[in-house]
């Protein structure tokens, strides 16, 4: 029996793959999403700047999509 | 002598060149425009001013090439408490280039970046290829990036004196020699539209060193009763190797009456046994030509296995560190910024323009890092029950943007 419910979530999730998915945002709808105060870094040289400070006075690093640039390592 | 944190500009430094894949997630298929900026910044706090100018270019060659090239100057003066305690005030200046391309190709932008570092006793290359892929009707962005970076590091000394004891030549100490490190990163991100005001970006990333990664200026106290102020210095010994991983998420959410909200989560960890966590709000707020952000940060991690205040002997282990980034503490920052967007009667060509203006305040309270320069033996304050170390730092940027 469980060997069965594996096959038929397989087919099922086979049968998904093929059909394409629909946009559930249309591109039209994406008005606000287009809006620069959407963008995630919408001042790349200042961000880039703070992200290079947090980086030189912590531990952690990376995972920020972060550009480097200034100093302040001592 | 010199003190300089150069592991740390290993992190720094070799964080070079994602600005190419840092291209505003969920904009991937588009290049960026035209622009031109310029930048000054000011770093001052603990001890320390930084003084920073950027200048950056970028330019499409027709509808499929963009061109990027960055450079910046920084100058480093003052004394952190680790120059206080070990070493002489100083002055150092720091030189970067960076250049990038990327190439739009159907729903897939390819990005190569080179940058180049110069200090006095440190040298950086890095390079970076990106990929990103746009998918599912653009609902869906799927990046991925390698970073490698070369770095050699050296170690000066003080060659001749001026009257007033200040160095007025120094050189690369022989007995140092070079010293290189080889960092790796591997990049995967995935922004996703969730509705029609929301986005969600996430990040994985996983950096390995390889080589030098001490310092070669910074010291670690151990406890020694033959001295008069207690304890004695002697050079911090880390280990050669490090890998680190870090998973970032970023929601974005457009509020009702055109503003936009911004939250950030970053779980850290790495094999010296650190781990971190981040959080952070912001909030844009544009009101006709202006723009306004404001952001709150808070940063929490634990120390390095091999970290400590004081050791109870010389060469206790045979890894040691007193630095204090590896040491526990928690921090918070809040920051402000403001942009206004003109244009240039006479300048046709350039279609916008804005002057920016930000400023962000941090402040870091360490928990187990105390502060040496308080120690004084005749009251019974030794440098392992002296005063916790906090430090409260500025940073002021202001720069012009032109898009043409």
């Amino acid at each position: 029996m469980p060997r069965r419910l594996v096959c038929a979530l397989a087919l099922l999730a086979l049968l998904c793959a093929c059909s394409p998915i629909e946009p559930w945002v249309k591109p039209y709808e994406r008005e606000h999403l287009a809006d620069p105060i959407m963008a995630f870094d919408r001042v790349p040289i200042a961000t880039a700047f703070m992200d290079h400070v947090y980086e030189v006075r912590m531990a952690a690093r990376g995972a920020t999509g972060a550009v480097g640039g200034g100093c302040g390592c001592n | 002598m010199q003190l300089t944190s150069t592991r740390l500009k290993l992190l720094a430094v070799t964080i070079l060149g994602l600005g190419a894949l840092a291209s505003a997630p969920g904009r991937a298929g588009v290049l960026p425009e035209d622009e031109a900026d310029v930048e000054w910044n000011k770093y001052s706090g603990g001890g320390q001013v930084i003084e920073g100018k950027t200048w950056l270019v970028r330019k499409k060659i027709g509808d499929k090439i963009d061109v990027e090239y960055t450079h910046l100057i920084d100058v480093v003066s003052g004394a952190s408490i680790d120059v206080q305690l070990a070493a002489s005030p100083y002055i150092e200046q720091r030189t970067q280039d960076s250049a990038s391309v990327q190439y739009l190709h159907g729903k897939s932008t390819y990005s190569v970046s080179f940058s180049h570092s110069f200090e006095p006793d440190y040298r950086s290359n890095t390079a970076v290829f990106s990929i990103s892929q746009d998918m599912f009707g653009d609902l869906t962005t799927l990046s991925m990036s390698y970073r490698r970076t070369w770095n050699d590091v050296y170690r000066q000394e003080c060659a001749m004196h001026g009257k007033n004891g200040a160095c007025d030549e120094k050189i690369h100490d022989p007995s140092f020699g070079e010293k290189t490190e080889d960092q790796r990163s591997y990049g995967v991100g995935l922004t996703q539209i969730l509705t029609r005001n929301s986005l969600l970006s996430a990040n994985f990333e996983v950096i390995t060193d390889e080589g030098w990664i001490a310092n070669p200026y910074r010291d670690v106290a151990y406890l020694d009763q033959t001295v008069g102020r207690g304890f004695s210095l002697e050079p911090e010994t880390d280990p050669n190797t490090r890998t680190s991983n870090a998973l970032g998420l970023d929601y974005k959410y457009y509020l009702p009456y055109r503003a936009a909200v911004d939250v950030q989560y970053r779980y850290f960890q790495d094999t010296w046994g650190i781990r971190a966590h981040t959080g952070q709000l912001g909030y844009t707020h544009p009101w006709r030509n202006w723009t306004f952000d404001g952001t709150f940060r808070y940063y929490t991690q634990t120390h390095a296995d091999f970290y400590s205040n004081a050791f109870l002997f010389a060469t206790q282990q045979n890894f040691m560190s007193r630095n204090r980034e590896l040491s526990t503490y928690t921090s918070w920052s809040a920051g402000l910024g403001v942009s206004y967007q003109f244009t240039i009667p006479h300048f046709r060509w350039i279609t916008k323009s804005t002057a920016n203006l930000r400023f962000n305040h941090l402040v870091l309270n360490y928990k187990d890092f105390t502060d040496a320069l308080l120690v004084d033996p005749k009251n019974g304050i030794g440098i392992d029950n002296a005063p916790l170390y906090s430090v409260s730092i500025n940073v002021i940027q202001a720069f012009v943007s032109a898009s043409f």
